[in-house]
């Protein structure tokens, strides 16, 4: 089926998690991310699947907290105020190392904010997101058709390391339209021993937990999961270059930012400014060595962020002191335009 | 001869409770359902945060720890994926019905497939002995030093009466734990409660009123006296629902 069809961004991803065999989803109303629950309503009855609108973004969380239990594929999405409800059940996840996967198509906040897109759940999504010492795999799509690819993705890896893959997309990626092909299907399926699903009187009773009241328990827990972080670390990182041969100037954006900034970067490449993007695609593990790497040439970085400036952090920490890194933003649901980019472009290459 | 014998429904490490604590006594009896009923090896449990949150270690059967006042939620999700899996939660009453509460109501609206076991004894336990959503009028805890003053605080909740007024749920009942034929009759609520769930029939919770001897500042015997002066009074035990009675 190498047929392209034209979806929304969150069609997209509720079909990708129907191939990636993901049968279970739990959700509640809110804006910009409501076709996702529209589509598995549809969907889900037709196939056996699971379709259940939760009371609250918690009790959803929580669903999938027991399904990820018994060893299957399930997940939820939400906006960011309801991204902020889940971080509970997100960190009980982390701490019972179950997987799942959690779409954020960020709205501008904080509190109820607004309903226009923004990437200023940036710090939540990649510090952790809740209480506790933990990651979450994170995944910024830049097209419809990476809505659908990292969702497929987000399963394998939250599969692969028994841990929460968030989709940290935004309203536009949400709501625009784009051809795309779904030609996926799901991967191998992966070992779960540790699942609750009975002990059939033939195993010990299987525990699912994040309760260690031992502290030497926990720190071991926490030392251990740490450690798989480095491996994701040093395998799974992902990101686009885009005219950084000769880039002079690096500019660093993802998702809708880093569209537009294709665009301002087009236009300084027609004026002979030497300016390339690094798009990072997993903003957990951020691309570090490959900025660290562009920052042995490129004399200036500009961030462009839908916020007040939060990878930016991450960006200064990988060009460590080498080049000035500035920031290009809007914030509150507003988009840079491309002329606003192209006119950090110029001032960095003045 | 009758042997008296440990269920096989429970491991063998050793209870943490106080003495006096009737959470041991309520372990027993659900363990003894699930012997009777064969149903050990497909039963998930639910532990709750609370006093009983390693029930996880005590129940032989595939367990999962959940958040506070979540269980309903977990217990959800375990049973639309498995639903031929046998799912209970064992919770207390802060769990229950005061930081749980959207998850209780709903998952009896929903007439979920899946049994709660509700601990109510009135406070607090892990916690030292706080105010809980159930504690009685002038009842003193730690949080209410002067007695629960109802009209700074409100009034307890009556978890069952509350419930009865759904259309979801299928079998509601209150019984105690305080006397040999209170629990009697708290086994045969228990066991038909997980009998509605092998037969299909949906939501069913049994609030069990127990006792606290620690929090409550008394020895275990007049504890259970307690509960028969103060706490049946205020929750009186019975059937509040029951969709399948004489049919």
């Amino acid at each position: 089926m190498a047929d392209k069809v034209l979806m929304k961004g969150n069609e997209a991803i509720a079909e990708a998690a129907i191939l990636a065999g993901c049968r279970h989803y739990f959700g509640y109303p809110i804006t910009p991310q409501t076709e996702i629950a529209a589509y598995m309503a549809k969907r889900m009855p037709k196939i056996g699947g699971t379709f259940l609108q939760a009371e609250s973004e918690i009790a959803a969380i929580n669903m999938v907290y027991g399904v990820s239990a018994t060893g299957k594929r399930v997940m939820t999405s939400s906006s960011s105020p309801g991204i902020s409800l889940k971080g509970e059940g997100i960190s009980y996840l982390a701490g019972a190392d179950l997987p799942a996967l959690v779409v954020n198509v960020q709205r501008g906040g904080p509190g109820l904010g607004g309903i226009q897109p923004s990437q200023s759940d940036y710090f939540q999504a990649t510090k952790g997101g809740a209480h506790g010492d933990f990651h979450m795999l994170v995944l910024a799509p830049a097209s419809v058709q990476e809505m659908a690819e990292l969702t497929v993705k987000g399963f394998d890896l939250a599969d692969k390391y028994r841990m929460t893959a968030m989709i940290l997309a935004d309203g536009t990626m949400g709501q625009m339209m784009e051809p795309v092909s779904l030609d996926f299907a799901a991967g191998e399926p992966v070992e779960k021993p540790w699942a609750v699903t009975g002990t059939k009187m033939a195993r010990p009773h299987n525990i699912v937990n994040s309760l260690f009241l031992k502290p030497e328990a926990l720190e071991k827990t926490n030392f251990e999961r740490f450690e798989r972080y480095e491996r994701i670390k040093e395998t799974e990182v992902m990101y686009e270059e885009y005219m950084m041969e000769d880039a002079e100037i690096c500019v660093v954006a993802f998702g809708i930012a880093s569209r537009v900034s294709k665009n301002a970067i087009n236009e300084a490449r027609a004026q002979g400014i030497k300016v390339g993007l690094i798009r990072p695609i997993t903003l957990w593990p951020f691309p570090e060595k490959a900025i660290a790497k562009a920052a042995e040439k490129c004399k200036k970085f500009i961030s462009v962020e839908l916020s007040m400036g939060q990878m930016i952090e991450d960006v200064r920490l990988a060009v460590n002191g080498k080049a000035p890194v500035t920031l290009c933003n809007r914030t509150g649901g507003m988009i840079p335009a491309p002329e606003q980019v192209l006119a950090a472009i110029t001032d960095a290459a003045k | 001869m009758v042997v008296f014998d440990k269920p096989h429904a429970l491991t063998d490490v050793p209870l943490h409770y106080c003495p006096g604590c009737t959470h041991g006594i309520v372990h027993r009896l659900v363990a003894e359902v699930m012997d009777e009923l064969g149903i050990e090896g497909r039963t998930i449990g639910v532990a709750p945060v609370g006093c009983s949150v390693m029930a996880y270690d005590y129940f032989n059967c595939d367990m999962v720890e959940a958040a506070h006042g979540r269980a309903p939620a977990v217990a959800t999700g375990i049973k639309r994926s498995d639903p031929d899996n046998i799912v209970f939660t064992y919770q207390g009453d802060g769990d229950l019905a005061s930081i749980g509460m959207a998850e209780t109501v709903h998952s009896a609206a929903r007439n979920e497939n899946i049994t709660i076991i509700f601990i109510n004894n009135a406070i607090y336990g892990m916690t030292g002995g706080q105010m809980a959503p159930t504690s009685l009028p002038g009842q003193v805890t730690q949080t209410s030093p002067y007695g629960r003053d109802t009209a700074q605080c409100g009034f307890p909740i009556k978890v069952c009466e509350m419930l009865s007024q759904l259309d979801g749920p299928e079998y509601l009942e209150r019984v105690a734990v305080n006397n040999v034929k209170n629990v009697k009759n708290a086994k045969k609520a228990i066991k038909k409660a997980f009998e509605n769930q092998v037969n299909g029939k949906g939501f069913s919770l049994i609030e069990v009123i127990s006792s606290c001897p620690t929090n409550w500042g008394m020895t275990p015997k007049r504890a259970l006296e307690w509960i028969d002066e103060k706490m049946i009074p205020y929750y009186p035990l019975g059937v509040y629902k029951d969709r399948s009675a004489g049919k």
